[in-house]
């Protein structure tokens, strides 16, 4: 017992003197740090991103990972923020919510980053969100989840570089229903990005007249299809598919096997087959089918330059490949959202004078203060339109079809065709 | 001095020392070791059954879950306070916990680890299938002004830090002393001979489930403090790796001793912290550092310590 008093008793006085020592030390100190204010000013700008390096998401981490550094490269080939040059720290958050939150802690406490970015999952955003709101910590997400614009998360999570669900699934539903029919059956992964899939398009399909007929969910772990093709009813008109993960091809060659050459029209969103060669065996039946596309993948006939300089400086050849490897498919429907966002913050540092992260708050209400966002080499995918009090970005959404292997695009929505009420002003929040 | 006195000391001691760190390590660290400390109360839920019973589940992620959500969605639906939702949390990992003991324990050996890692898989499923409700796999937020408990907001530092600390002391003092208990002796018995536990007239089957129960109360204990201090509650919680977890942590940091589930997060912590600041395949860093521990230290980090300095370690 007189061993763990003397030492609990040494180590108290040891850290009363180095606390006193540090203070002394620190007053002394003081008077010469307005002299050198100006040269810790010099210090990069750093953003912590938050990259699916492993887990699930690692597909879409690799070319999120490209794309960050592209941005953050033209972003200090043309000068860097403020002056300042831009430096990303990476940490992996494994696709995992629990070690998302512990990632945030990392950029807020170890690495001192000015902000966060970069989170695609909507688990590790719902994970994370909480604890950069704590830390006060500006979250800028590149996820297309609705959790932003719903008003589950706080004032320092924002979506300004990529469109929600809900406003893309809104956007789509008039082209289906004009083009392609409006007895929809929907088939969904049967968690929640199904679900939001299953309830927004429901409500979008009969705001123009057309209804779901049926709704079939498919549970996650489910790797052969083919049970739940008999539940499609005979009137459907429109298959709406959104299946995702490695089980999709299987999906699409069940399907083929199904329909023969009979099938109903197609509708898919390209997330299922995001990173997949449109090349792999199976995929043949999804010839003429149609897809939503944040982008489009295949560099079309009326290219612009705009694309051209985009697709050189991520390292996407004119097939939505690497330019070093034909087989890795990009993702290039969600990858944009990191150039785009990472562009928004340059911008709205530099509209508040950022000079450190005293001024998170401000940086956080330049960005609020944004509207339109004209396309531009800063805004590659298409003009765009952030609602402040929402914290989420509205923009054009391309739907594709299916044409000798490519995708082509038939339809460009406007940004009005996706816009809906908002649900929450996070300007009313405190900070 | 005796085991008993011992045992005493370092526990408290160690409880001392994790209350002062606080003031001497650097913010990060005194976060990361708040959720430490709410996985190790995970662990030692997990080492009670395994460590000192012998039984081997694969399926504790679904208690971990069942105290998550127990707690978040009562909260959520029923407005109730966070003690009362963390109370209800409880309650419902007492009673997953007690079904499944009931069942799972009419198996033994590698059947009674599938049939847990199924109970397992399919609460997770079910967390999927009533998305409605639970918002599945994408999980909710618990309001940070609902994270608050007699008047103590658990998502500022301090607080989460010595809330972290209290529930750890409790389940760790809690645990200590019952497994020096008769009760805890018997199950050590049962560890290393039922045979001959049933033979000296104990209700092998009676302890079994009252230990699954335990273990269930204590994981459900974690998950709902994790909710609570964390603001998270999501399915992710309750896939099997999140089972494998308090597995690879009992044995790294010693199964059968009450401060290897600690160690044993711990290490695990910041392996992976550490190495991935050194190279993006971490993993394998942590693979290899892994397997050279159970060649080199296969009782565990504890358990080497028991075996080669402080045989008195509980």
């Amino acid at each position: 017992m007189k061993n763990f008093d003397l030492t609990k008793s040494t180590l108290t006085r040891r850290k009363v003197l180095k606390t006193l020592g540090a203070g002394v030390a620190a007053a002394s100190i003081l008077p010469r740090l307005g002299g050198i204010a100006h040269a810790a000013t010099s210090e990069p700008i750093r953003i912590g991103f938050q990259a699916h390096r492993t887990g699930i998401g690692a597909a879409y981490g690799r070319w999120y990972s490209r794309a960050t550094s592209a941005a953050v490269t033209r972003i200090n080939d043309m000068g860097g923020i403020n002056g300042r040059e831009v430096e990303i720290i990476t940490e992996d958050d494994g696709t995992d919510p629990k070690r998302g939150a512990e990632v945030i802690e990392k950029f807020a406490k170890q690495h001192e980053v000015d902000v966060a970015f970069g989170t695609l999952y909507s688990h590790v955003v719902y994970g994370s969100a909480p604890r950069a709101g704590e830390l006060k910590l500006p979250y800028f997400v590149v996820s297309e989840g609705h959790h932003v614009a719903s008003g589950k998360l706080n004032r320092y999570t924002l979506q300004p570089g990529i469109t929600d669900v809900k406003s893309q699934v809104q956007a789509m539903a008039p082209f289906v229903a004009d083009n392609l029919g409006k007895k929809v059956t929907m088939i969904f992964p049967d968690f929640a990005f199904g679900h939001d899939h299953r309830d927004f398009f429901t409500a979008a399909i009969e705001a123009q007249g057309g209804e779901v007929v049926e709704s079939i969910a498919i549970p996650p772990t489910e790797t052969s299809f083919t049970k739940y093709f008999p539940r499609i009813p005979r009137e459907t008109e429109v298959i709406y598919h959104v299946m995702v993960g490695p089980a999709v091809l299987t999906f699409v060659k069940e399907l083929g096997e199904f329909f023969g050459p009979n099938r109903p029209e197609l509708f898919g969103f390209i997330d299922s087959l995001e990173a997949v060669d449109f090349a792999s065996p199976g995929l043949e039946f999804l010839e003429g089918s149609y897809f939503w596309e944040g982008m489009a993948r295949y560099a079309q006939a009326d290219q612009t330059d705009i694309d051209k300089t985009y697709r050189a400086a991520v390292g996407v050849d004119n097939n939505g490949a690497s330019i070093s490897d034909s087989r890795d498919v990009a993702t290039f429907s969600h990858m944009f959202g990191c150039w785009e966002t990472l562009n928004i913050i340059k911008r709205g540092m530099e509209t508040c004078g950022y000079q450190g992260p005293a001024d998170r708050q401000s940086l956080i209400e330049a960005v609020e203060a944004m509207s339109d966002m004209p396309y531009s080499l800063d805004h590659p995918q298409g003009a765009k339109r952030f609602n402040g009090k929402t914290h989420q970005t509205f923009g054009h959404q391309y739907i594709s079809q299916v044409i000798d292997g490519k995708l082509v695009v038939k339809h460009k929505t406007s940004i009005e065709d996706g816009l809906y009420e908002d649900e929450v002003d996070y300007t009313k929040q405190s900070f | 001095m005796t085991d008993s006195k011992r045992s005493i000391i370092l526990h408290l001691s160690f409880i001392a020392v994790l209350a002062l760190v606080f003031f001497i390590l650097p913010d990060y660290h005194t976060g990361n070791l708040a959720r430490i400390m709410v996985l190790a109360i995970f662990a030692m839920g997990y080492n009670f059954l395994f460590g000192y019973t012998g039984l081997l589940s694969l399926g504790h992620a679904l208690f971990f879950a069942t105290g998550m959500y127990g707690l978040g969605m009562t909260m959520q639906f029923f407005d109730l306070s966070s003690g009362s939702a963390f109370i209800a949390g409880l309650i419902c990992a007492l009673l997953v916990s007690a079904i499944i003991g009931a069942l799972a324990l009419r198996t033994v050996g590698v059947a009674f680890m599938i049939i847990t890692l199924m109970f397992s898989q399919a609460g997770y499923l079910i967390i999927l299938y009533f998305g409605e409700y639970s918002r599945g796999d994408e999980g909710f937020i618990i309001a940070r002004e609902a994270r608050a408990f007699m008047g103590f907001d658990l998502s500022d530092e301090t607080n989460r830090y010595y809330a972290a600390l209290i529930l750890f002391s409790i389940c760790f003092l809690v645990i200590a002393k019952l497994v020096n208990s008769p009760f805890g002796r018997t199950l050590i018995a049962i560890r290393e001979n039922e045979e001959r536990a049933k033979m000296l007239g104990y209700d092998v089957a009676k302890y079994k489930l009252i230990a699954v129960i335990i273990s269930g109360v204590v994981s459900g204990a974690a998950g709902a403090s994790y909710a609570l201090l964390f603001g998270y509650v999501g399915a992710t919680f309750a896939t099997v790796q999140y089972s494998i977890f308090p597995l690879l942590w009992v044995l790294l940091g010693g199964a059968g001793t009450t401060i290897g589930p600690f160690i044993g997060v711990l290490f695990m912590f910041y392996l992976i912290d550490l190495s991935s600041v050194v190279t993006p395949a971490y993993m394998l860093i942590a693979g290899v550092v892994l397997v050279l521990l159970t060649l080199f230290a296969p009782q565990g980090l504890a358990g080497e310590l028991r075996k080669r300095v402080f045989k008195w370690l509980p």
